[in-house]
């Protein structure tokens, strides 16, 4: 149950937190929603927005965030890449794993404004196309998903696994996935699929 | 009156067949109530009471409603009494969450703070906080009395007493509780994450006197249940609330905090047993005062004794109620309670006897597939290789074996409604209101239907977790589902193979009868060479189609499963860990639908059984009335690391749909402590064994 993962931001989301103190009121901002105009509802304290451009599955997106916006939310929420899930947002599931710059990282630990620059990778763009990758099939194969709310996290834990070890063992399986937490108790099939998927990607 | 069809004719019925859903959900496309975003969405959020027991004596609600991005505030009930930290006061619709937090933290409820009481054994005494003003604290059942305790005991070769106990759990799904809910005039559609689609919208449909029809619920994709999803809750009549005030669409997932306190959990469960067997290894007797809590509401219920044979036996159960979170079914409500005490007691009298734990298990189960499935649950596991005498194990690191027992219903009833749709272009579509937990059933819909029609699987377009086509199916509990369904489905689709047979025959000029269906053809029977492709077949209707309607049909179901499991743990008696490190599971589940999914529902409850027996625990403090674990991190779930090796045994016996869903994670725990007794000479009889314990117990056996 070790939490294997780092967070490598400048500024941890708790911390900022804390340091904005509770009475602190936010604007939110919701360009995607058509029917919202939140413009005219600017709140008494104003906090500064910063314009970043995040790069993910190989595209640029432009967005206006708030400091306190974690990468998270900026792909849920702003994004509509909503195949990355929100399951403690406190960093103990891994139901949020992204993979930025070959590591996979919290997205609900991470900040958006330090995602800057960065290769973000999410589920969404782990297939080539209608192609899927090695580990997506072999997570069907293997039926390493019951409810599969926990699934992309596991996905993309063993995707990147497996880039930076082509031939896991099991106990080395077992860790790459010990940040990824599965209520359904998938974790024998997830063992399979990923031993699966590393022998498939080293035939190719 | 129908049947299926044998191991040999069948096609797809019974082989591993991969999920339906397997690409969307891998992919990140599958939407989950979660994940639904609509123009104009506004996000709820629920007050929730800071106090163990209070009386609310007004709600000032006018800040929240002036903050801008407010759009709607409710009221639970202005005079509520909240009896557990959690329950609900009030509830905001905001333009964002921020907001919607924001905006609960200036709602001003004047509270009248209350005493209060979270555990049973406090509850339980004269003079403890009321948790309910008109009720006692302890509800009473009668006595249940059978046969003669007082002969059987003196009779008896071994006499125990003891005391055993299990804690509370919580479901833990990963998609918290929620809903998102939109009005159109007096209609409403909701994603709702459940287990019962049709629950959900008679519930709604009650609580706003709609008629059902203007209710729609929608669960494509729900990210798991357990028991806690069965009914909206009042999350979700809060949510429809919001939305109605509010004249826009709410979304209100509950997040994880609540989650522990608010939406259920397994009640805890203890029993004070006197037992006593005969020297030939008959339970004789079991006198019993159990109990449990369910929180401040009932339902801690479990059956004891439980799977063997006790012809003199008195019971009195309690439900002791807390101030604490309400108990809802949780897998196999009762059940694993009811196997960790039954079993760990077997295991402590067999070794009393001086008899193989095994053997008495035998002399004292009347259940005919348990008796085939011990033999081979013990040759998987190498029975013969556990310890003879526990109690003189050497060294830090030891291993044993252990073994526990489980039996559930299943079997599944009437009240589903399906319809199979054969177009002129070869598409079959299968309809019906069940929704899809993460078992499988819209896999096992399709295999039923492919078998039937002699298509694949993935030919089937299977629309479930929708209650707009007005076709109902049960919530999916109790392990019924499949069974339920399935028949339904078989019916359907028999009906429509009927038509379509006729439309080829004349076609070709045979009798139907003649006909067979299979690879994705049509065939003469007597000439396989005289076909038609299912597609040819099916533009014979032109304009037309088939449509049918299932009926139930009991014969295709049966109720009745057993399992046994045998657990191999080394435990660490330098730092108290135990790490399973085998376990053989041998499950029954009538006739197995889908082999791949089936092994995968015995895998997971086997995993939920074993963090239950190891790690799970609902921590209250008494002093402040707060549950101190209300998180992920906190509240220990097993992981990857704790993975023993598993080894599943689909033990087939008959051939009528049953049901599995439940009962492989009844019997784990109970094989789990008896194989730490057998490993260390250590009795637990209290879950969860954490290292805390097992330090403690070694070091006072070595006292
Ligand atoms: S949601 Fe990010 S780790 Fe749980
Ligand atoms: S598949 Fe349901 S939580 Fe992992």
């Amino acid at each position: 149950m070790a939490n294997q993962k780092e967070e490598r931001h400048v500024i941890s989301r708790r911390g900022f937190l804390k340091g904005m103190g509770t009475g602190a009121v936010a604007t939110a901002i919701l360009p995607e929603l058509p029917s919202q105009s939140v413009e005219a509802e600017e709140t008494t304290q104003e906090i500064t927005e910063a314009t970043i451009t995040l790069h993910i599955n190989g595209k640029d997106h432009k967005l206006t965030v708030e400091p306190r916006t974690t990468l998270l939310s900026a792909l849920r929420d702003r994004l509509e890449l909503t195949g990355t899930k929100q399951v403690c947002d406190r960093g103990t599931c891994g139901g949020c794993t992204v993979i930025v710059d070959g590591r996979t990282v919290y997205a609900c630990m991470t900040l958006a404004i330090d995602m800057e620059g960065k290769n973000i990778r999410t589920i969404e763009g782990l297939a080539a196309g209608d192609e899927l990758h090695p580990v997506q099939e072999a997570f069907i194969e293997k039926d390493a998903l019951m409810c599969g709310f926990c699934t992309p996290g596991f996905v993309m834990s063993v995707a990147a696994l497996l880039e930076g070890n082509p031939d896991p063992s099991l106990d080395e399986v077992k860790e790459g996935v010990s940040g990824n937490m599965c209520r359904c108790g998938t974790y024998p099939r997830v063992f399979e699929a990923a031993l699966a998927a590393a022998q498939q990607m080293r035939g190719a | 009156m129908s049947s299926w069809p044998s191991a040999q004719e069948a096609k797809v019925l019974g082989k591993r067949v991969t999920r339906l859903s397997g690409v969307d959900k891998v992919t990140g496309r599958a939407k989950y109530t979660y994940d639904i975003r609509l123009p104009g969405l506004l996000y709820g959020k629920i007050l929730r009471c800071p106090y163990a027991s209070a009386k609310i004596l007004s709600v000032d609600t006018s800040k929240a409603e002036a903050l801008p991005g407010v759009r709607a505030v409710v009221v639970v009930d202005e005079n509520k009494t909240c009896r557990f930290v959690g329950d609900e006061v009030a509830a905001v619709a905001a333009t964002s969450t921020d907001i919607a937090e924001d905006a609960i933290r200036l709602i001003e409820v004047e509270y009248d703070i209350g005493n209060y009481v979270v555990d049973e054994q406090t509850s339980m005494k004269p003079g403890a906080p009321k948790v309910h003003e008109d009720r006692e604290n302890v509800r009473p059942g009668g006595v249940n009395e059978q046969g003669s305790i007082d002969d059987a005991f003196a009779e008896a070769a071994v006499t125990l007493e003891a005391t055993y106990s299990t804690q509370v759990q919580t479901h833990m799904c990963l998609e918290t509780h929620g809903h998102v809910v939109e009005w159109d005039g007096e209609s409403m559609t909701v994603w709702a994450s459940t287990q019962a689609v049709f629950g959900v919208r008679g519930s709604l449909a009650d609580h706003f006197e709609l008629p059902a029809d203007q209710v729609r619920v929608i669960t494509e994709h729900m990210g798991g249940g357990f028991g806690s999803k069965f009914g909206p809750g009042v999350e979700g009549v809060l949510a429809a609330r919001l939305a109605k005030e509010a004249e826009a669409p709410v979304k209100l997932m509950l997040d994880r905090k609540e989650e522990f306190l608010a939406v259920g959990n397994r009640p805890s469960a203890i029993a004070e047993i006197r037992a006593a067997a005969s020297k030939d290894g008959r339970l004789l007797a079991m006198d019993m005062k159990t109990y449990g809590t369910g929180g401040a509401s009932g339902g801690a219920g479990f059956p004891l004794p439980y799977v063997y044979t006790v012809n003199n036996r008195r019971r009195q159960h309690s439900d002791v109620f807390i101030n604490a979170g309400n108990a809802r079914a949780m897998r196999a409500p009762g059940h694993p309670q009811a196997s960790f005490i039954m079993e760990s007691m077997m295991d402590e009298l067999a070794y009393e006897l001086g008899m193989d734990p095994l053997e008495f298990r035998r002399r004292n189960d009347p259940n005919e597939v348990r008796q085939g499935q011990y033999t081979v649950g013990a040759r998987e596991i190498g029975w013969h290789r556990r310890n003879r005498n526990p109690r003189e194990m050497k060294g830090t690191l030891r291993r044993g074996i252990g073994m526990g027992c489980g039996l559930w219903g299943g079997g599944g009833g009437k009240g589903t409604q399906a319809r199979c749709t054969i177009h002129s272009d070869g598409t079959v579509e299968v309809v019906t209101g069940t929704q899809d937990l993460g078992t499988g059933i819209r896999t096992a819909i399709a295999i039923v239907a492919a078998e039937g029609l002699g298509l694949a699987p993935e030919q089937i377009h299977v629309r479930i977790g929708d209650s707009q086509p007005g076709l109902p199916s049960g919530g999916s509990g109790g392990s019924t589902t499949t069974a339920s369904v399935t028949p339904v489905i078989k019916t359907a689709v028999d009906k429509a193979r009927v038509q379509l047979l006729q439309w080829v025959a004349e076609e070709m000029e045979v009798e139907a009868t003649a006909l067979t269906v299979g690879d994705g053809k049509i065939f003469l029977a007597d000439d396989l060479s005289r076909n038609l492709s299912w597609k040819e077949a099916t533009s014979l209707l032109g304009t037309d189609m088939i449509v049918t309607e299932g009926e139930w049909d009991s014969n295709l179901r049966q109720s009745g499963v057993a399992g046994v499991q045998f657990a191999e743990v080394e435990v660490d008696l330098q730092t108290g860990q135990i790490q399973p490190i085998r376990i053989v599971a041998v499950q029954d589940c009538g006739l197995v639908v889908n082999r791949l999914t089936a092994e995968s529902q015995v895998y997971s409850g086997v995993i939920q059984g074993l963090s239950w027996a190891l790690l799970e625990d609902r921590i209250m403090d008494p002093s402040t009335g707060l549950m101190i674990n209300p998180d992920m991190e906190y509240y220990k779930v097993t992981g990857s690391l704790d993975m023993p090796d598993i080894q599943v045994i689909m033990y087939d016996t008959h051939r009528k749909v049953t049901g599995l869903g439940e009962p492989p994670v009844i019997p784990t725990a109970g094989a789990i402590a008896n194989a730490v007794f057998n490993a260390t000479g250590l009795r637990f009889r209290s879950i969860p064994i954490t290292p805390d314990k097992v330090l403690t117990a070694y070091k006072e056996a070595n006292a």
